[in-house]
């Protein structure tokens, strides 16, 4: 019984998916004219396939390497970042604790808007706008990680490891560093896969700070080129490439997601724990 | 002797007082530059205004002042509480079902019903309005194909009435599964000794779940209620994207974020833009602030 209504909610969840996989192999005439939920007979990915990655030049492999280096180096630094800050506000105390930790918690009910304009503005006079950099730098802020790296270290890392270095006369970087690998990956691995899911996710920061499609990342592109096959402008832009576009874009994350879940669900229960 | 010494790096030992602050500092750096800055850069923005005539002057408080009466924001806020109304209660506790469900252990196959479920969150937004739009579509949509087969009347998701239901359908798809693995993982966190106690009271799996496991994860849930109101108040990409498909109800004040994206980058009026931006932070805090206000006197 119970088992059933976690089906129901399961073929929820999978239709837009199984559409997607659906559309992608169809022509355009069929997507109009063959039910949306199956395949038609005339099975054709391969040429989408192709037609996706020849428009423009090939762009969306341009696209598809954008999103995946501004997200990789914007995750390395964030989840970098946000250990060793998380490290500190777990393991020291120190003038101001309370008021910095209060101040980046409140950090998340800033809307979008409100950071991204400024920085546009921001970037255009130091001549970063349209460069990797407007993508990259604001991107290594990420709050949520300092909060998670904090309580997971509180959790998984003693205080008798840190006091018995201090006896042994090691610097206190020198402890962090003796214990990052073993102690603290976990937690990093959590916190990168957050930061790059938010950065592979993100489309409003380089919709606004991107303005030549050589720059753009998947989601800005993909979006541009919905437009123009809805408002029926884009000539040789059709739905089914659109729809192969989003599944070329969502496979690798979907797999990744499958191959690391085992960690990922770990490490968000021991971030939750104390919360 | 001197040789061997030389060969040895001076190691720079950081003493216990220094180190938090040699620790935050990397964060801080960015934190300040791409967040602080930015903020102070905006709020300082706010306080112009910029005209045809006459240049850009400083007004004070006047773009406050102004949107404070503007109807084009409340009437945004105003969309969003009702979204918000529909939205939040059926994404947190459909989550919160399915939590109890899987951690109850009473059904089979939790590990693929886990991560199906958690699967749309890795989608994003941008794809997931795109498909949504999609199976939305009037001509050729599959969900119009199936009530014409059926012989139902097409159903309009993009007009004046459904275009709510319609976003917040993309929402509840998008972040049920999120939710549901953060109470989840705090469900599994609850010591199992407490399950063996409530067995020899004589309780079964339901009410042990509801009477007992539940009321241990409200901070939880309070936590969760928080990150969705902040994140309704700041919706943009789904109605941003499926605009072309709802001309009509879509318009470029729909939301408080699509307004200030309208009047910053088609309107150029980057100074009443900023403001417009403060007062949505304003809402979201006040919001929020009488969301755990509420809770706090619901706990007594």
């Amino acid at each position: 019984m119970l088992t059933a209504i976690l089906c129901i909610y399961l073929v929820y969840t999978l239709i837009p998916i199984f559409y997607v996989v659906t559309a992608s192999t169809k022509t355009n005439a069929d997507l109009f004219g063959t039910f949306g939920l199956w395949f038609s007979d005339d099975f054709h990915l391969r040429e989408n396939l192709v037609d996706l990655f020849s428009i423009q030049d090939g762009i969306f492999l341009r696209w598809l390497g954008n999103t995946f280096f501004y997200s990789l180096t914007s995750a390395v630094g964030a989840a970098f970042f946000a250990l060793l800050a998380g490290y500190a506000f777990a393991k020291y105390n120190f003038a101001g604790k309370r008021l910095l930790f209060a101040l980046v918690l409140g950090a998340v009910m800033i809307p979008q808007t409100a950071l991204v304009i400024p920085l546009y503005l921001l970037f255009s006079k130091v001549g970063l706008l349209n460069t990797p950099l407007a993508f990259i730098l604001p991107s290594l802020v990420f709050p949520p990680g300092v909060f998670l790296m904090r309580v997971y270290v509180e959790e998984a890392v003693s205080d008798e490891i840190i006091d018995a270095g201090r006896v042994d006369g090691a610097g206190e970087l020198h402890i962090l560093s003796g214990l990052t690998f073993k102690l603290l990956m976990p937690g990093f691995a959590t916190v990168f896969i957050l930061a790059f899911v938010a950065a592979w996710n993100n489309y409003f920061l380089p919709l606004v700070v991107m303005s030549t499609s050589d720059h753009f990342p998947v989601t800005v592109g993909l979006a541009i080129w919905y437009a123009s096959a809805t408002t029926g402008s884009g000539g040789n832009l059709l739905f089914t490439v659109v729809m192969a576009g989003s599944l070329v874009s969502i496979l690798p994350v979907i797999l990744a997601f499958l191959i690391m879940q085992r960690f990922w669900q770990g490490g968000l229960s021991a971030g939750s724990v104390k919360a | 002797m001197t040789r061997s010494l030389a060969g040895h790096r001076p190691r720079v030992i950081i003493g216990k007082k220094m180190a938090p602050y040699v620790l935050l500092l990397p964060f801080m750096l960015v934190f300040v530059a791409f967040l602080i800055v930015p903020m102070i850069y905006a709020f300082n923005l706010s306080l112009y205004k910029t005209a045809m005539v006459g240049g850009t002057r400083f007004v004070g408080f006047d773009n406050y002042a102004r949107a404070f009466v503007d109807p084009k924001f409340w009437s945004g806020v105003w969309l969003l509480v009702r979204f918000g109304f529909i939205q939040m209660p059926i994404m947190l506790s459909l989550a919160l079902a399915f939590a109890l469900i899987l951690d109850s252990g009473l059904v089979y196959a939790r590990g693929l019903f886990r991560v199906a479920f958690f699967l749309p969150y890795a989608v994003p937004a941008v794809i997931a309005t795109l498909m949504w739009g999609y199976l939305y579509g009037p001509a050729y949509g599959p969900l119009s194909q199936i009530a014409t087969f059926l012989s139902l009347p097409k159903p309009d998701f993009f007009s004046e009435g459904s275009i709510l239901g319609s976003i917040a359908n993309i929402t509840i798809w998008e972040y049920t599964g999120y939710n549901m693995i953060i109470y989840f993982a705090a469900l599994q966190a609850i010591p199992t000794d407490l399950e063996e106690a409530s067995k020899m009271d004589g309780a079964n799996a339901f009410t042990y779940a509801v009477r007992i496991k539940l009321p241990m994860i409200v901070p939880m849930i309070v936590v969760t209620v928080i990150f969705s109101i902040i994140g309704t108040l700041q919706l943009f990409s789904e109605p941003y994207l499926i605009t072309n498909l709802a001309r009509s109800v879509i318009n470029s004040h729909f939301t408080p974020n699509y307004y200030a994206y309208t009047l910053a980058f088609t309107a150029q009026q980057y100074n009443y833009s900023a403001a417009i931006s403060f007062m949505l932070g304003a809402v979201v805090a006040v919001f929020s602030y009488a969301f755990m206000l509420a809770s706090n006197r619901g706990a007594r």
